[in-house]
């Protein structure tokens, strides 16, 4: 990435300095296709996973079906976008989705590969191959999944599948719409005949090779270890009787964690624990820094005032024993300062 | 230089919760904390969605007052949240706020959001967090008394809103610290350009914050329709003068925008929900003699007769007045005028003072006429 930042070329440029820079783009391109096992012109560079999203759904011909759990640039994306509801479980069952889809005529369908909130995997697969003798196409949303969990995108059978860079240790600004063999995108920014023709605008060269470098750098090793600090942070919090953890038996992510204090409000606690330097989230987090309520929790099912009490913890690269040790000395420290006052814990929102 | 500012009892260095609105004066009082030493904490409300508010849809729920406090934290280096309280101001406030409009009754919602908003949930929310003390930027005062704090007129008579703090309880007051009522508007717009806040210049709000447009008609008929329901406009006398486009328009007390011209200059003297009748009469006719409140607050001493002489003001920008109050075990009182007062409306506050001191108040549920025009003395609008 820092050699690429030097380069003075457009990758659209006939010259010298336009070659170099084309060809460094061209690299990277391989680099991820190769990680993917796909194609090298099955990748196309947008700006991140909201941009994936977006064009992604810009190419069903006819009404979309989304899951309920999706992130907002996929529910949000075109209008009319119809809802696929979630078992209890935070699943997508396939075959009702088949249905659904087959009811609804359809033209294409998003399944998240693994939900942001609950890492829940979804059954991406079975999907597919259900969608597949169909005809209807699926679109994954897979921003939350690269470090986290193994996958091929061959394997799971998807006719599109959204990345961000940012998500695995990559820059910001830079993610990439993966497309099935034969399928050509219809741009949504015009105006240039960029990433044959797919996307209008300079390429963001510097980003792209720090996209390829991250992708490059997971390891297998990585998922193992996030995942045994996550279990080892859950078994310690599950010992207190009014801790549920969500989807803790279900196929996960390994770096997330739904935690559930029953009775204390989620927003209280991500407070809490940031002022004793803990950082974790709360459903959705809004540009405003609001911590809206969790549409992937409501959308399971759970009833407001015990979805409004879950934070999610999430571990990265950086993870290690002392920030484990750290959460659960705060959480401990809180928890117990939150029990001992009477009444004064604050309810759920809903009441006034 | 800023004033150097310490709360009572409360030592330098524990944990404060400053409420900021995104204007200047939040955002001075949070400044003044920080420099103060103690571990501020700032909290910003989310009350409503600003984009329904200004009929914008699909802007994002974020208002720029939201967008400013996180700055002004950022600034200071001081943590900062944002609370989604919009269902709960919604109940609280704006249904309030309509379904007293419906009655016939004229709302101060600030008080509503004071009340049952900053000094209940979020005071709820900072002795969550362990905060020693809530503070916000309000004009008022808090004096140590000899019988715990209590709560005084600023010292900037122009900005003072102790009128709005009339339903703070003892055991609120105990909680909560008003660095800014010992300064003048002009000071803290200086201290904010001293400290080089980024609100420093910003203009100050709106009356209500939730009628951006100040056109309440329109949210009021929404969740209230019968508040917009068309009815007659009646002379006192008993004459059929015209009719209004719904009773959310009127106050009592209020001349222009009647509509009706009969050659004499006419009031609204009360309002009749039930059946959206509008009462007007001449200017002798809007003067009460006396007025009966309901939720009474009283922060006085608590022994003592139950009558005394006090001021009251009955709207937010008249001068307090000298009056009788009778307090009744039922929460409920009655306030005699020295002289008769015009402009009393029901759903107004009326909150008792002597000198600076704010003792309590009520909500004005009916007026008193004093003019011999008056039907039948009392006038009650439900």
């Amino acid at each position: 990435m820092v050699a690429a930042s030097e380069e003075v070329g457009n990758p659209s440029s006939v010259h010298g300095f336009g070659r170099r820079a084309r060809a460094r783009l061209e690299d990277a391109r391989e680099s991820i296709a190769e990680w993917l096992d796909v194609a090298p012109d099955r990748v196309t560079f947008v700006s991140g996973a909201t941009e994936a999203n977006n064009l992604a759904l810009a190419q069903a011909d006819g009404p979309v079906l989304a899951s309920a759990i999706e992130h907002p640039s996929v529910l949000e994306a075109v209008p009319g976008t119809l809802r696929l509801p979630v078992e209890a479980d935070g699943r997508v069952d396939p075959e009702r989705c088949e249905r659904l889809a087959a009811e609804t005529g359809c033209g294409l369908v998003a399944v998240m590969l693994a939900n942001n909130e609950t890492g829940i995997v979804q059954p991406v697969r079975e999907i597919a191959r259900r969608l597949r003798r169909r005809g209807i196409r699926l679109h994954v949303d897979a921003a939350q999944v690269p470090g986290r969990l193994e996958f091929a995108f061959a394997e799971l059978g998807a006719d599109y599948l959204a990345l961000s860079a940012h998500k695995f240790g990559g820059p910001p600004g830079i993610g990439a719409l993966v497309a099935g063999p034969g399928i050509e995108l219809r741009p949504l920014l015009r105006g240039g005949g960029q990433e044959r023709r797919s996307r209008a605008g300079t390429e963001n060269l510097p980003a792209a090779c720090g996209f390829a470098a991250a992708l490059r750098a997971i390891g297998r090793e990585e998922i193992r270890r996030i995942a045994e600090l996550r279990d080892r942070l859950e078994a310690a919090v599950a010992g207190y009787p009014d801790v549920v953890i969500i989807g803790r038996n279900r196929p996960r992510l390994a770096n997330t964690s739904c935690i559930l204090l029953a009775g204390i409000a989620a927003d209280l606690l991500v407070m809490r624990l940031d002022l004793e330097g803990v950082a974790v989230g709360a459903g959705a987090a809004c540009s405003s820094g609001k911590m809206a309520e969790s549409h992937v929790l409501a959308a399971m099912g759970l009833p407001r005032e015990i979805a409004s009490c879950a934070i999610r913890v999430s571990l990265g690269w950086t993870t290690g024993e002392a920030e484990i040790a750290a959460f659960l000395a705060a959480f401990r420290k809180i928890r117990g300062e939150l029990r001992d006052r009477p009444g004064l814990a604050n309810p759920a929102p809903a009441t006034t | 230089m800023p004033p150097r500012i310490s709360l009572a009892a409360v030592p330098v260095g524990a944990r404060v919760v400053i409420a900021m609105s995104g204007g200047v004066d939040s955002s001075v009082a949070a400044a003044l904390l920080a420099r103060a030493g103690y571990e501020v904490v700032g909290i910003t409300l989310q009350l409503y969605d600003h984009g329904a508010a200004t009929g914008r849809e699909g802007a994002c729920c974020a208002g720029r007052d939201i967008r400013d406090a996180r700055r002004v934290a950022d600034h200071l280096g001081i943590p900062h949240y944002v609370l989604d309280f919009e269902e709960r101001f919604r109940t609280a406030v704006i249904e309030d706020f309509a379904a007293t409009y419906a009655r016939g009754r004229t709302p101060v919602p600030c008080v509503r959001c004071n009340e049952r908003i900053k000094f209940r949930d979020l005071l709820r929310t900072a002795r969550d967090l362990g905060a020693a003390a809530l503070v916000t930027g309000h004009y008022v005062r808090r004096v140590e008394g000899r019988e715990g704090p209590e709560l005084h007129r600023a010292a900037d008579p122009a900005k003072d809103q102790s009128y709005f703090l009339f339903r703070t309880t003892r055991e609120q007051l105990a909680f909560c610290h008003f660095p800014l009522g010992d300064l003048r508007k002009s000071e803290t717009r200086r201290i904010a350009a001293e400290l080089g806040l980024p609100v420093a210049r910003k203009a100050e709000s709106q009356d209500i914050c939730f009628v951006p447009d100040g056109r309440h008609e329109r949210l009021v008929t929404r969740l209230r329709p019968e508040a917009g329901k068309a009815g007659e406009i009646r002379h006192l006398d008993g004459r059929l003068l015209g009719r209004h486009r719904g009773i959310a328009g009127y106050t009592v007390g209020q001349r222009r925008g009647l509509g009706v011209a009969v050659g004499e200059r006419l009031y609204v003297i009360a309002i009749d929900g039930g059946r959206h009748r509008i009462l007007v009469g001449p200017r002798a006719a809007t003067l009460s003699a006396a007025a009966v409140l309901e939720e009474v607050n009283w922060l006085g001493r608590e022994e003592g007769s139950a009558a005394c002489r006090i001021e009251v003001q009955h709207r937010y920008n008249t001068p307090a007045v000298p009056a009788f109050l009778e307090r009744r075990a039922d929460g409920r009182a009655r306030i005699r005028f020295l002289l008769p007062e015009s402009g009393v409306a029901p759903g107004q506050a009326c909150v008792f003072y002597i000198g600076s001191r704010l003792l309590g108040g009520g909500w004005i549920a009916a007026t008193e006429g004093a003019a011999a025009s008056a039907p039948g003395e009392v006038v009650e609008p439900v």
